[in-house]
């Protein structure tokens, strides 16, 4: 069983690379969330900055994966931000939508009583409005997690220093060895799916209150409350 | 500003437009492999998307479809594909399939949760007064779901077809043809010219097909919807 003891051979590998993964795809996470956020409370507080900032992070999301990270490569050479910046700017969209979604949300005469009550700007930003957004604002963290994950994968194209677990299917295919290419696709598919349902749980306990039925908006899909009138994605 | 004038030499030389490994070549491949995965996607998710929101069967079942292809990394498919095509065909089991059967794959679930969304959320009292009329289950879909959930399912093509464009981009780094292959080369060569060159030629290509679609869906609309909001416009102004 020579694919057997390949394997057992290198597990040290694989958790190099695994930890690579969780930290390729975390930095991006946590970074864009940070972006994201600034840029949504731009865009609630100066509505004419809106629809450029979310027509810019939707030209960004439609560039190919492989693409930006080519782009970076002449600019920003083997480094780490070469794979780190195209992961960010992917985040964006996801959050910026789930983001302005939770805010748009929060009913005006909620609004309305808070500023009776003597909130400042800021101070109703942070006590009524971003708790009310927080179910769609995890569950945008949810959705660019598993979108991340996925595509830190792509990275691998720079070269072996990076891609995680991409690493063993582009150097399973170069060595045409199916078990090398498996070492690294199931463990990316696992990955993606444990992250998915620890986020999940988390979504439940940081939001107690919020019905089960809140769905973070995918890009990626239609609303289907705005179905008919023909606003989708 | 080398790297500009680089890409805009390689872009503006003759030499690397025409010939079977040309800029033309590659773009026909792309396009025409893009293409034929999105109508084998389509074959199969429309008509289950307009199944399941029509009868509201299986509803659970398009939901979790979608959820599992987000957890589906486009490589990874790829990967796994490969030994299985690889056996059945040495050939294009290699180059063709893996990337071929990863482009379906990812596309099917954007296409069948927008129709099923689409078509389910059409207003519930419409549908029923088309039956009260006598209209049968067909022309109910044909004249009154379809109609009315053209947006949302133009909105799942136009991110399938996106999607699909982005892992046939990452199918030239496992021997499949396309725009990719300049990114491949471009890399492998340190030509920085080619690769930024690729980068530029692949963009340019998802955002026409994204423009495309965002035109598509204001064009094709029913026309009494377009009446309708049309006069539902007039009244709010007036």
């Amino acid at each position: 069983m020579i694919e057997v003891s390949w394997a057992l051979d290198h597990l040290d590998d694989l958790a190099f690379r695994v930890a690579q993964h969780i930290e390729l795809a975390a930095i991006p996470v946590m970074i864009g969330f940070a972006i994201s956020l600034a840029l949504a409370i731009w865009a609630v507080r100066r509505p004419v900055v809106r629809g450029p900032i979310v027509s810019a992070s939707g030209v960004l999301y439609t560039i190919p994966s492989a693409a930006l990270f080519a782009a970076l490569l002449p600019v920003t050479g083997i480094e780490i931000q070469t794979a780190v910046i195209p992961l960010t700017l992917y985040t964006l969209l996801i959050y910026l939508r789930n983001m302005l979604a939770g805010l748009d949300g929060v009913a005006p005469e909620v609004i309305e009583a808070a500023d009776a009550m003597g909130y400042g700007r800021w101070q109703r930003l942070l006590r009524v409005e971003l708790p009310l957004a927080l179910p769609l604002i995890v569950g945008g963290v949810r959705l660019a997690s598993v979108s991340t994950i996925g595509l830190v994968t792509v990275s691998g194209i720079l070269g072996d220093r990076f891609g995680g677990l991409g690493f063993f299917i582009f150097e399973g295919y170069r060595h045409n060895f199916g078990i090398e290419i498996a070492f690294g696709a199931v463990p990316t598919i696992l990955l993606a799916l444990a992250v998915d349902l620890v986020l999940q749980r988390l979504q439940g306990r940081l939001t107690p209150w919020a019905p089960r039925t809140v769905r973070a908006i995918d890009p990626g899909r239609a609303d289907p409350g705005r179905a008919v009138a023909g606003g989708a994605a | 500003m080398q790297l500009v004038t680089d890409t805009i030499a390689w872009l503006l030389d003759p030499a690397n437009w025409g010939g079977n490994q040309g800029i033309v070549t590659r773009l026909l491949e792309h396009a025409v492999f893009s293409g034929i995965s999105i109508a084998i996607a389509m074959a199969i998710a429309v008509p289950a998307g307009i199944w399941i929101g029509h009868t509201g069967r299986f509803a659970a079942l398009g939901t979790n479809v979608a959820n599992l292809g987000r957890a589906l990394p486009s490589l990874a498919i790829i990967g796994l594909v490969l030994p299985i095509t690889a056996a059945i065909d040495p050939q294009l089991g290699f180059k063709v399939y893996p990337t071929l059967v990863a482009m379906v794959v990812l596309a099917v679930p954007p296409i069948l949760v927008n129709c099923q969304a689409g078509i389910a959320g059409v207003d519930r009292d419409l549908v029923e007064a088309a039956r009260a009329m006598g209209m049968t289950e067909r022309q109910i879909v044909r004249g009154i779901e379809l109609p009315l959930a053209m947006a949302p399912i133009l909105a799942g093509l136009r991110s399938a077809s996106v999607q699909v464009i982005a892992t046939a981009t990452l199918g030239a780094f496992f021997g499949g043809g396309g725009l990719g292959r300049f990114l491949v080369e471009g890399i492998a060569q340190r030509d920085d010219g080619m690769t930024f060159g690729g980068v530029v030629l692949v963009a340019a290509l998802a955002l026409t097909v994204e423009g495309a679609f965002i035109v598509l869906q204001r064009v094709i609309r029913s026309p009494g919807l377009a009446r309708m909001e049309g006069a539902r416009a007039a009244a709010g102004a007036a």
